[in-house]
This record gives structure tokens, C-alpha cells and sequence, in this order.
């Protein structure tokens, strides 16, 4: 299981003292944030796009290319960046640039962007979310897979040979996730391709997201990638501890209450009872989390949200620090104690899917042998 | 089996709106009754889930018995909408309750309207705020709709029963010449990866 933390990178006025940062020192705090998961023994750190305020990250790959510099083990990823509104070339280009900086340790989570305005910013409409999102990933597939690539679509301009450089690095494209809240479209996008499944649960009930992922995992086994436990499924969490639970719920109630997705709606114990949001012990945080894999089946990715609503960075850090030595190490085990063998433990790295074309290669080259015997 | 919900959007503790509701669900379930039919009538007082409704506008889900509240209207056969008029229109409670609801959940469910108010003078509120909401929700509401004024229920001579027994004999007809709904799942069957490639 790869365990990391993904932010939306907003910039919000913490709500106990009234201060809000600069954009520049949100930036510095969200790379401060990867380092310190890496440092701490998480996995990944992911980083989502936003072309609007309240948000910095409009270019994740400025972001994750320095965080890459920064750091030796950390996989940078992204929640989500936005197939629809981007030119798909640009993000083969930009993906496979970093995938050589940062030695492989790159993948990406396909996502469509709900704010509307958006859209027309960058030439496109959101109601034709769905078909971009479909048309443009297939175009950056290719340009992944295919040297020189002819095309003709309905959203861009058609391309006669065109060859998307730097190829990606050991022929090897970075692995995709397709994020989705509610659309089976976009669950049976990942399954076809053999992609993995990330469904950000944090602010619905498990109810809906057992239907999503239970689609995706059907149509994984339908077109032929393994059996439906097998498919690669990433969820999201979001947590806040202290040792004392009361001092957890104390601390972070102000924060709750006015955060803006959904603070002044439900209180912080509806909210607990509904959703993955666990505020409490790191031993609370455990059992809740525990419970995704009886809700959704074995898991491969799990991304904690520390950092939003304008908690400040030493509090974030603080959080991280709790997830590496008290509750990531428990959850490994009890993880990997639970997972049957045939199920994949982690989401594909680049050392194994270089692995896999080594392995495909030479059993190709194999069947050619023999066919010449 | 048939099920007929009611939402009464009505705030006072007895409330008018809610005797309204009552009386013409007794109108419809009586007429399937007497055509055969076997009914159960779930009623939904939107008063005690009044912060629920708000929540579930901010996060975007209905939770806990709200939930539970939501899927009965969704699920049922038959509705029965009943506001008071307030300010000219129906009431900001009535409204954000058909604002949470999933869009196509109403999707050909015969819908009986009805709206109380202080004087007669309101009565129109139904044909030109209700019905173009659930026209919107692509609801089939029943030709007849009821207003009850203050005055209805004190008098014999303003037809209130009469349009009570009406409106729920339509609503009952519809009903039972309604076939089976069978609303697609897209989560137990998803459209097919290679139409949503080819643009079908």
C-alpha cells in the first residue's frame, strides 16, 4: 500500500487568528509539506490544479520538478490535473519531462475540473466535460505509447506526425489514475484501459463510492486487466489528531466550522459520522481508515488531506509527522496482514512497469523463437 | 404494491398545510383503494429535517433520516406536494428540498399539487410558481391542484372536499395507468467504453 498526501493548495484565512498567508508562502508550505512526507516515510505527495483564486497550484509540474530535486524516494502525483481543459500534448510533454527529472518517480490523476468558468478560460464548455475527458485522454495515450502519432479529434486541432518529446523514460509512461466523485463514465474510462481508480471519498458517505468503485472494479475484470480485486483503487482520507481526542476535536472545530467546502453546513460529528473525516486519536485514525478496505475491498493508495481550511504549516507538519510514526506503520502492516497474494500490493511504479515490458519483451521474443523452431 | 409520498412543507405545529396534505392523500390512496390497489402512503414533514436540508445543500448529500426521507420521494409512485404560499410563491423550505433532490429523481412520478394560504387571493401561486418547478422536474402534475384559504375549512359552500375528491381521483388514475418504472442505473450498467469513444 503507498500512503501520501494530497493538496488542494488553497489560501485560506485561518479562522483562529483572521491571517491569510501569501500566495508565496502557501507555495513554499506545500513544498515543505512533500518534503516533510517524505521525510516522514509517506509514499506520495500529490498536488491539485487550479486555475482560480483561492488556489496557487496552476502549474504542478513547475511544483512537483522542484519538489523532485528535493527529495530521493517521495512519488509525485497529482489530484487531479485536469484532462479537459489542458492541450493533451502539453501533459504528455510536461509529464514525461518531469518522469526523466524526478528518475520515474512520477504519476498523474486524470480529473475534469468542476468550476465552469474554467472551461471558457481555456477555450472549452463544461458540458462537454465527459468528451473531453474522454478524447483527450486517448490522444495522450497514444502519444505516450506511439512515436509519431496522426490524429484527428473533435476538440483540438488534428496532428499529422507528430512525435510528443521527450519520450517517456525507459519507453515506460507514467501511471494514470482517473479521479472521479460520481461519474461512471469516468470509472469505466480507467477500467477500460487497465488505468487505476482514485475516488475521492473525504466529503460523501461510503454508500455512493462502494457503487463507483464496485463499477470500476467489474469493468477491469470485463476488458480483461485481472480479476476485479485486482484492479488498482486509491482513496482519499482526511484526518486531524492530537493524543487526546478531545484536545483534537477542540483544536480543530474553528477550522471545521468555517471551512469552505463545507463548514457552516453540518457539525463536526454529523460530518465525522457520514464521511472519512476522523478527528481524534492516531489510534482513531487507524480504525476508521481500516474500515475503507471492509467498505471498498483492498486498496492500493491511500491519500490523507492535512492541510486545507487554513490550518497553519506547523500544525500540518505536526499531523504528518503523527501519519509517519504512529499510524502509516500500523496500517502497512495490518494492510498487507489482511491482502490476499494475487492482489497487487502498491499501484504500478516506473521499476515495475519497466519490469513488465522487460518481461513482455522477452516473452515476445520468446514466441518469436519458437514460431522460427 | 403502490406508494404514495407526501412533503408538507408546513411550519406551524398544527399546520394547516400538513391537514391539507393529509386529507388529499386520504382522497388518492382511498380512490386506488377502491380500484384494487394495495398503497402505503410515507409522509415527509420537511420542518424536521429543516437543517438536514441546508447541510445536504452545502455538502451535496442528504444524510442520516433526511437521507431516508429523500429516497421515499424518489422511490415512490405517487407524490404529493403541498406548500404554504409565502411572499407569492411557495416557501424557501418547499424549494430547497426539491433543490437536494437528484436531478431525474421525479422524472414521470405523478405529482399532485397543493398550497395553503391566508386568503384566496394566492390561489394562483400553484399555477404560476409550482407548476413550472415541477414542469422544470419533468414531473407529470395532475390537472386539478388545490388551494385551501383560511376560509375553506370554516365553510361548506366553497367546494374544497369536492376539489379534495377530485384532485385525488386524477392523482389515483395516473397512478395506477402509469407502467412500472424502470429507471436506468448507470452504475450497474455503464454505457459502454467505445460509444462514450465513439461520441454515442
Amino acid at each position: 500500500m503507498q500512503f501520501g498526501i494530497f493538496s488542494v493548495g488553497d489560501v485560506t484565512p485561518d479562522p483562529t487568528t483572521g491571517r491569510t498567508p501569501s500566495e508565496a508562502e502557501r507555495i513554499r508550505a506545500m513544498v515543505a509539506i512533500a518534503e516533510h512526507a517524505e521525510q516522514a516515510g509517506l509514499d506520495v505527495f500529490a498536488t491539485g490544479e487550479h486555475h482560480n483564486p483561492p488556489f496557487v497550484p496552476s502549474s504542478p509540474t513547475t511544483m512537483l520538478g522542484y519538489i523532485a530535486a528535493r527529495t530521493e524516494r517521495l512519488i509525485l502525483s497529482t489530484a487531479t490535473t485536469l484532462i479537459t481543459t489542458n492541450d493533451p500534448v502539453k501533459i504528455a510533454e510536461d509529464f514525461a519531462m518531469l518522469q526523466h527529472l524526478a528518475g520515474g518517480r512520477v504519476d498523474l490523476m486524470m480529473g475534469r475540473g468542476n468550476t465552469g468558468p474554467v472551461y471558457p478560460w481555456f477555450g472549452k464548455d463544461i458540458r462537454d466535460g465527459i468528451p473531453l475527458a474522454i478524447e483527450n485522454y486517448h490522444l495522450l495515450h497514444r502519444l505516450w505509447r506511439e512515436d509519431v502519432v496522426d490524429w484527428e479529434g473533435k476538440h483540438r486541432t488534428p496532428l499529422q506526425s507528430f512525435t510528443s518529446t521527450p519520450r517517456p523514460l525507459d519507453g515506460v509512461p507514467p501511471f494514470v489514475w482517473h479521479g472521479s466523485i460520481r461519474s461512471p463514465e469516468i470509472a469505466e474510462q480507467a477500467a477500460y484501459y487497465g488505468d487505476g481508480f482514485f475516488a475521492n471519498n473525504i466529503f460523501w458517505p461510503k454508500e455512493h463510492f462502494q457503487r463507483l468503485i464496485g463499477l470500476y472494479r467489474r469493468r477491469f475484470e470485463h476488458y480483461g486487466h485481472g480479476t476485479a480485486d485486482q484492479a488498482i483503487v486509491g482513496l482519499g482520507g482526511q484526518v486531524f489528531m492530537r493524543r487526546n481526542s478531545q484536545d483534537a476535536v477542540r483544536e480543530f472545530r474553528p477550522y471545521f466550522d468555517n471551512a469552505p467546502v463545507y463548514g457552516h453546513g453540518p457539525s463536526l460529528e454529523e460530518f465525522t459520522a457520514e464521511t472519512p473525516l476522523t478527528v481524534g486519536t492516531p489510534e482513531q485514525v487507524i480504525e476508521k481508515t481500516l474500515t475503507f478496505r471492509d467498505s471498498f475491498g483492498d486498496y492500493q493508495r491511500q491519500l490523507f488531506l492535512v492541510d486545507h481550511a487554513g490550518l497553519p504549516l506547523k500544525t500540518v507538519l505536526e499531523q504528518i509527522d503523527m501519519l509517519g510514526e504512529e499510524v502509516v506503520p500500523v496500517l502497512r502492516k495490518e494492510f498487507a496482514a489482511l491482502r490476499p497474494a494475487h492482489v497487487p500490493e502498491t499501484a504500478p511504479t516506473h521499476a515495475s512497469l519497466v519490469a513488465a515490458k522487460a518481461a513482455a519483451e522477452a516473452g515476445a521474443a520468446e514466441a518469436g523463437t519458437e514460431a522460427v523452431r | 404494491m403502490s406508494t404514495l409520498a407526501v412533503v408538507s412543507a408546513g411550519l406551524g405545529q398544527p399546520s394547516s398545510t400538513r391537514l391539507l396534505a393529509d386529507r388529499l392523500a386520504e382522497a388518492a390512496s382511498g380512490a386506488l383503494r377502491s380500484g384494487g390497489a394495495d398503497v402505503a402512503v410515507e409522509t415527509v414533514e420537511l420542518r424536521d429535517h429543516a437543517h438536514a436540508m441546508v447541510d445536504a445543500a452545502l455538502t451535496g448529500f442528504p444524510a442520516g433520516a433526511f437521507r431516508a426521507a429523500v429516497e421515499t420521494v424518489a422511490g415512490a409512485d405517487g407524490l404529493i406536494a403541498v406548500t404554504p404560499v409565502f411572499n407569492a410563491s411557495y416557501s424557501g423550505l418547499f424549494k430547497t428540498f426539491f433543490d437536494v433532490v437528484e436531478p431525474g429523481a421525479l422524472e414521470g412520478t405523478p405529482v399532485l399539487l397543493g398550497a395553503t394560504g391566508g386568503t384566496a387571493r394566492h390561489s394562483l401561486a400553484i399555477d404560476f410558481a409550482m407548476r413550472p418547478l415541477f414542469a422544470y422536474l419533468r414531473a407529470a402534475a395532475v390537472p386539478t391542484a388545490v388551494y385551501a384559504a383560511s376560509e375553506d375549512w370554516g365553510s361548506t359552500g366553497s367546494g374544497l372536499a369536492d376539489r379534495i375528491a377530485r384532485a385525488g381521483g386524477e392523482l389515483a388514475a395516473m397512478i395506477a395507468g402509469r407502467p412500472a418504472a424502470a429507471k436506468d442505473d448507470p452504475y450497474d450498467d455503464p454505457v459502454p467504453f467505445e460509444d462514450l469513444l465513439a461520441g454515442r
